[in-house]
């Protein structure tokens, strides 16, 4: 297999996950977009990794290895981006990435305006 | 245990008190009073022992430096004299009778223990000043008189008199101590040490080169400690604070702080002609201005005050004419007397409830109510107008012996000018001392009216007291005059016939006078109501006494001044008792002078910060706040905004590193 094939396989899906990181709404797909992502790199490390192996310019297959760290990483971080979703969720009764704008600039009802924000963000999703 | 060492512990025991009583005031508040007392009167033993130790003799001298300093060195020096151990004495027994007397006097105040902390550091400052060798040790003691002036003179800070009088007491003393402290520098940097021994010996080999300035820097810091003209506007202001530690001001410490100082060095003083002729003068206009203004004032201590400012005029006057010896016996004497008068008035401000002599002219019966405080304060109301035998006659007439003397030209490096000068204003305080003494006297004790209330017996304390200060007063200028020349410079203190008859007879003239216009006046008294006493007349003496000081402004329009025509001080001197009350205006001049320009270079100063300085610094501020506005409207709150942005930096980085690699 040529590594012209595994290339554009991995670059699609890059493709695909960033269009989800930067286009979705629900935090739930952003992450799972951000999996994508992080295994087209990985598909990436995996084939390069061959393809030098064959030009016996590396024989400690440290490409594969990253790959494992890569996946190890990505399980806990899927588990915390998850715990933190689902704070988010219980907290604020949404996901939807649009809405949590806190950190906005001009944001500027902290703790006091919190209650009234979330009570009209339940009240917006009760009408919807 | 040797001299040096009984001298050495002489001014630290009283500082021990002082730290001890502040720091144990709040936890353990029976320790107070005995560490109050004890100290001093230990001090006060230790000093007489260590004047019998001197005896007039060769000096006591021992020095030891703690570290060179690189340049003129400063050292740790005892330089005892007949003067010196003399003046200790002096201090340490008006010290200790005003701290017996504080225990009564202030015996409901919670802040009593702090006050007597800081007695005690006062009285060890002023004997450091006078044990002290060297002159920044001196100036050590020197300015913590000052700082303990301000902190006793503002005990009553509730009202604000005192606090006002407290920063007057300190600014118009600093104002003298900075010349004061150039002067030194200059002083030591021709003598090469700060040793008072050097500094002398240097004099007497013609070594100073600016004789005239550094006499006058001198005089300026020598001015504002001894209060005199011009800078003795703090004095009558001062009498804001409780009355023993007027008592202390006055007698023993901080005023008689200046005179010493100019004793102690007056060589360096007479190696000019000029510095005498001013120090003549300066102690003349004192001399007769507060005898005027003493003759016009209401409150019973502001009297006094002013006489202090006049006595400390007669001795600047002994000094101006070469006389030390002269004017240290006018020291001594006049401390035991004045520090009684001070006590004594206290006693009387709480028994009549008022500080006011309108108002006790008004009474009758005062005299029966504090016979012990009557009784004393004539004795040394007698001694302080210089009436034979009380110790003030001969301490006078030794001064005005000197002035006449003086005048002759007999007098090595003493102008005879200032002999007249000295002369002449002496004569003419005599009679107004006399005068103000005879008011005073009148006034208080003669009154006619309702009758004083009773509030009981005055505490022991305190009318013991009085009656120990009595003695000296009454008796110490006969016997001593004969012996103190051996402790002195060894001229001769006894009175002469001219002065003495001339100054006995300008007494007597100036009490007679009042005396006449009192039988005048005092018809009008009853005429002309007037009162106003403390609201709590039966409280400890130093809350009558604080809210008699708070009364009187509200209550006569001024804290010098009542209008009260049957004044005998009024009907002698005329259209000008208006002026005399008031310190003929001179507070007012310095407020125009310099107050008025201060405040308003303040205000200037502070235009210029806020107008002119932070323009520019806001202008400064402006771009950045600009494009920090326009930087803050990206930050929207959503993160994929940001991710987005993210990216197009990447992408336009990746780009730019291609185009670089390949070398488009």
């Amino acid at each position: 297999m040529h590594l012209a094939d595994p290339a554009v396989l991995s670059a699609l899906l890059f493709c695909t996950g960033l269009y989800g990181v930067l286009a979705r709404r629900n935090a739930i797909l952003v992450l799972m977009s951000v999996e994508l992502m992080l295994n087209a790199v990985n598909l990436n490390l995996v084939a390069f990794d061959v393809w030098l192996s064959k030009a016996a310019r590396d024989t400690l297959h440290s490409g594969q290895a990253l790959t494992l760290f890569t996946i190890a990483i990505a399980a806990a971080e899927i588990g915390i981006g998850l715990a933190i979703v689902l704070a988010v969720h219980r907290n604020r009764g949404t996901a939807d990435i649009d809405r949590l704008r806190d950190t906005a600039e001009g944001h500027e009802d902290g703790t006091a305006g919190t209650p009234t924000d979330a009570a009209a963000d339940e009240k917006a999703e009760a009408t919807a | 245990m040797t001299t040096t060492t009984l001298a050495v512990l002489v001014p630290l025991l009283p500082f021990l008190g002082a730290v001890t009583g502040l720091l144990l005031g709040r936890t353990a508040p029976g320790f107070v009073r005995p560490l109050a007392v004890l100290p001093t009167l230990a001090a006060l033993a230790l000093a007489c022992t260590v004047a019998v130790d001197q005896g007039g003799g060769r000096a006591i001298e021992t020095h030891t430096e703690l570290t060179p300093t690189g340049s003129v060195p400063i050292e740790l020096a005892l330089y005892i004299d007949g003067f010196a151990a003399l003046v200790a004495v002096l201090v340490a027994f008006v010290a200790t009778c005003v701290q017996i007397y504080s225990t009564g006097y202030l015996r409901d105040d919670p802040r009593y223990p702090s006050y007597a902390a800081l007695v005690s550091l006062f009285t060890s400052a002023m004997l450091l000043v006078v044990y002290s060798g060297d002159l920044i040790v001196l100036l050590v003691g020197w300015e913590v008189m000052g700082i303990c002036s301000y902190f006793l003179v503002g005990h009553y800070w509730e009202t604000p008199e005192a606090r006002a009088a407290s920063i007057k007491a300190f600014l118009v003393t600093k104002l003298g101590d900075v010349p004061f402290l150039i002067g030194l520098f200059a002083l030591a940097t021709d003598a090469g040490s700060f040793r008072v021994t050097t500094v002398l010996s240097t004099v007497a080999h013609g070594g100073l080169h600016h004789p005239a300035l550094v006499g006058l820097l001198l005089l300026c810091g020598v001015a504002g400690k001894s209060a005199q003209f011009p800078l003795h506007t703090w004095l009558p202001d001062a009498m804001a604070g409780p009355t023993p530690v007027s008592a202390l001001i006055h007698a023993a410490t901080m005023v008689a702080a200046g005179v010493y100082f100019v004793a102690r060095l007056l060589p360096v003083f007479e190696a000019s002609a000029a510095v005498m002729v001013v120090l003549a003068v300066m102690g003349a206009v004192t001399m007769v201005g507060s005898g005027l203004a003493a003759l016009a004032q209401d409150d019973i201590k502001r009297v006094l005050a002013y006489s202090t400012i006049g006595q400390l005029g007669y001795m600047t006057g002994a000094l101006a004419v070469g006389d030390r010896g002269a004017a240290v016996f006018h020291l001594l004497s006049h401390g035991a007397f004045k520090a009684l008068l001070f006590l004594a008035a206290g006693v009387v401000i709480h028994a009549a409830g008022t500080n006011s002599l309108a108002v006790m002219s008004r009474t009758s019966g005062l005299r029966d109510r504090v016979p012990d405080a009557y009784w004393t304060m004539t004795v040394a109301l007698l001694a302080l107008a210089a009436i034979p035998p009380f110790s003030g006659f001969f301490s006078k007439e030794s001064v005005l012996g000197a002035a006449e003397h003086a005048t002759t030209g007999h007098a090595e490096h003493v102008p005879g000018s200032a002999g007249w000068i000295v002369l002449v204003a002496g004569l003419v305080t005599a009679l107004l001392t006399a005068a103000y003494a005879t008011r005073l006297w009148l006034l208080a004790f003669r009154g006619q009216g309702a009758e004083a209330p009773d509030h009981g017996r005055q505490p022991l304390s305190m009318t013991v007291v009085l009656w120990v200060l009595a003695v000296p007063s009454l008796a110490f200028g006969g016997f001593a005059y004969r012996s103190l020349p051996g402790w002195f410079d060894g001229r001769a203190l006894a009175p002469t016939l001219t002065t003495s008859v001339l100054g006995t007879g300008l007494a007597l003239i100036g009490g007679l006078l009042i005396y006449g216009a009192w039988l005048r006046t005092r018809t009008a008294a009853a005429r002309v109501p007037l009162g106003a006493v403390a609201a709590h007349p039966e409280g400890d003496a130093a809350l009558v006494e604080a809210e008699a000081i708070a009364a009187h402004a509200p209550a006569f329009g001024d804290v010098a001044y009542a209008p009260d025509p049957a004044d005998p001080g009024r009907a002698l001197l005329g259209p000008l008792h208006r002026h005399a009350a008031e310190g003929f205006h001179l507070d007012a001049l310095y407020d125009v002078l310099f107050v008025r320009p201060v405040l308003a270079a303040a205000s200037l100063v502070r235009f210029l910060d806020r107008e002119v300085v932070d323009t520019y610094v806001r202008g400064a501020g402006a771009l950045p706040r600009l494009l920090g506005a326009a930087v803050r409207r990206a930050q929207t709150g959503n993160v994929q905004t940001y991710v987005s942005a993210l990216l197009a930096g990447t992408v336009v980085l990746a780009v730019a590193v291609l185009l670089v690699a390949t070398g488009a």
